[in-house]
């Protein structure tokens, strides 16, 4: 952006508001350690993320099946996600004509938006019932499952969908003019060229579906056990957290805490992945 | 290139991802038919105004709205001038201090990704303990605040970085001072998208369920103060759907209002962006 030598705008509040701006950040991040910091330092953050009894009760604070329910609903969520998104944008990119482009954009968008306890109460009074008839419960780790990849399917194929758009021109000429079918301009020029595009969707997505609250709380059953089948409650850390926090007390609190602590940092950790995946691009 | 060559796994892979478009698409439109479906009877004139009875089970939703309204009012207060702010510096003086810059955006970055329980329970244990404030609409729509930040400035920061160099250089070139030309051109060009930004942020933030039940609350009375506790329309939905036994009609109804609100926000973002703006700045 353009900026004179001299005459730049700028007021005396302005710098103070990007001071307050910052100060959010260090202040959510500040509180989440400072409540959670007596069970990290009584129980420890290993005993804590490994520990197989969950009993607060009786000071047993081991999120362990847990952790194992939210990283395993996740990674379904996304494994059912990527491919479909992809061959939406595939689709959508590679087939359609720009009518169809934009509806199946305006489709994308709209589901997007539809917010997660409307997901969770499709899910309840709708997918449950249908998953029950195959085998009971109906609220269980692949209902979750379903469910997420549902809400993150959009945004894989719309980032998918601009990374593919973002390979230049000439590639897609040269391939052209070696004789290649779409099938192979895909596989041979497109979707390495998109490469970093996709891997930002991927991580974008996950983090989503690491992060997402309501709809599993509504589908998964919660339960506190290791998964062990596909069609069994299970509960998620985020879903614990909302469940447990308006009672807890003491050390029980501070875990919850610990367990938001841990999903703050593994977003953020994603999020700074994607900036240097991005990043990366630039400089090549 | 040439739509008339089609290999035979050209028309396979066409018709494998045009069949799973299609597949999305169907289940996009069974969720919203679903929800519809199951909602619409329970939905009659007076819903939105009227009071909320037996637990939700029957009446409307009036009081309901009346807190999302307010807490949206307090969110939308305090991020609008000062997402505004922070937008205004990155973009106009940023170019002096670019580590600040990257610094700040990186932490909102950060600061969009984190989870939303994780922010509800930084209100929680901010807003409504260590200040005070209990569960109220105020603890709510700051928690909202910190939540929805990030976006606003995101989108503000662009629309003001898409305003074309040549304003700014004509400017210069005429002898406006920064002010002028921020205020007279760069302002009205970029609002736009602002107002784009604005729609946004207020959709991600009716849509928010898990911030909101730790630190609005659950209390369906309508609220008389700042301080009193709200219940919000997803907050009700939620509710309704695990804690109310038999309520799942009355929890689509309410789902149904949201949703109809949410679309409403989206074209009044497109209608504005693209219709409303350019004709009254001639742009």
């Amino acid at each position: 952006m353009w900026h004179p030598e001299r005459s730049t705008f700028e007021g005396g509040l302005l710098p103070a508001a990007t001071i307050l701006a910052n100060l959010v950040l260090v202040l959510v991040v500040s509180f989440l350690l400072f409540e959670a910091w007596p069970v990290l330092r009584d129980v420890g953050p290993w005993q804590l993320l490994t520990g197989t009894q969950w009993e607060p009760s009786h000071h047993r604070f081991g999120m362990g099946p847990m952790v194992v329910a939210t990283m395993v609903s996740s990674g379904m969520a996304v494994a059912l996600a990527f491919p479909l998104g992809l061959a939406v944008a595939v689709a959508s990119e590679s087939f359609f004509s720009e009518r169809f482009q934009h509806g199946v954009r305006s489709m994308l968008g709209l589901m997007a938006g539809i917010p997660s306890v409307v997901f969770g109460l499709w899910g309840l009074n709708s997918l449950a019932p249908l998953i029950a008839k195959w085998h009971q419960p109906g609220v269980s780790l692949l209902t979750a499952a379903l469910v997420l990849a549902l809400m993150i399917l959009p945004t894989i194929a719309l980032l998918s969908e601009n990374a593919l758009r973002g390979v230049p021109t000439e590639s897609l000429q040269a391939a052209a003019a070696l004789g290649l079918d779409r099938t192979a301009t895909l596989r041979y020029v497109q979707l390495p060229a998109a490469r970093r595009g996709l891997l930002t969707a991927l991580l974008l997505a996950t983090g989503r579906a690491l992060g997402e609250t309501m709809a599993v709380l509504m589908v998964s059953g919660n339960v506190v056990r290791m998964p062990s089948t596909l069609t069994g409650p299970v509960r998620t850390l985020t879903a614990n957290m909302a469940l447990e926090v308006s009672y807890a007390m003491g050390h029980h609190r501070a875990a919850l805490f610990a367990s938001g602590v841990a999903l703050t940092l593994v977003s953020a950790g994603m999020l700074l992945l994607t900036r240097r995946t991005i990043e990366g691009a630039s400089r090549v | 290139m040439s739509e008339s060559m089609r290999s035979r796994r050209d028309q396979v892979l066409r018709a494998v991802c045009t069949g799973i478009v299609l597949a999305v698409s169907a289940t996009v439109a069974a969720i919203v038919i679903d929800v519809v479906v199951q909602g619409a009877p329970s939905l009659h004139p007076h819903y939105l105004i009227d009071r909320v009875l037996d637990a939700g089970r029957e009446g409307g939703i009036g009081p309901i709205l009346l807190s999302t309204i307010w807490i949206l009012g307090v969110c939308l207060m305090v991020v609008v001038p000062l997402g505004l702010s922070v937008a205004i510096h990155l973009s106009e003086s940023a170019h002096r201090n670019p580590r600040t810059a990257t610094w700040t955006r990186r932490n909102l970055d950060v600061l969009a990704s984190t989870p939303s329980i994780a922010f509800g329970l930084f209100g929680n244990a901010f807003f409504s303990e260590w200040l005070g404030l209990g569960f109220s609409i105020l603890a709510g729509g700051l928690t909202l605040a910190c939540m929805t930040l990030p976006i606003f400035v995101h989108a503000a920061e662009q629309s003001f970085r898409d305003v074309p160099d040549e304003i700014a250089q004509g400017a210069a070139a005429l002898g406006l001072r920064a002010r002028s030309r921020f205020l007279r051109l760069t302002l009205p060009c970029a609002l736009p998208g602002i107002l784009a930004g604005l729609v946004l942020s207020i959709g991600r933030a009716l849509a928010e369920t898990a911030a909101l039940i730790f630190t609005s609350g659950y209390v369906v009375r309508p609220p008389t103060s700042w301080f009193d506790s709200g219940r919000s329309l997803s907050v009700h939905i939620y509710e309704l759907a695990l804690n109310v036994p038999g309520a799942d009609r009355p929890a689509a109804a309410a789902a149904v209002v949201l949703l109809a609100l949410l679309v409403a926000i989206h074209f009044s973002a497109h209608w504005l962006s693209t219709r409303w703006a350019p004709r009254k700045f001639a742009l």
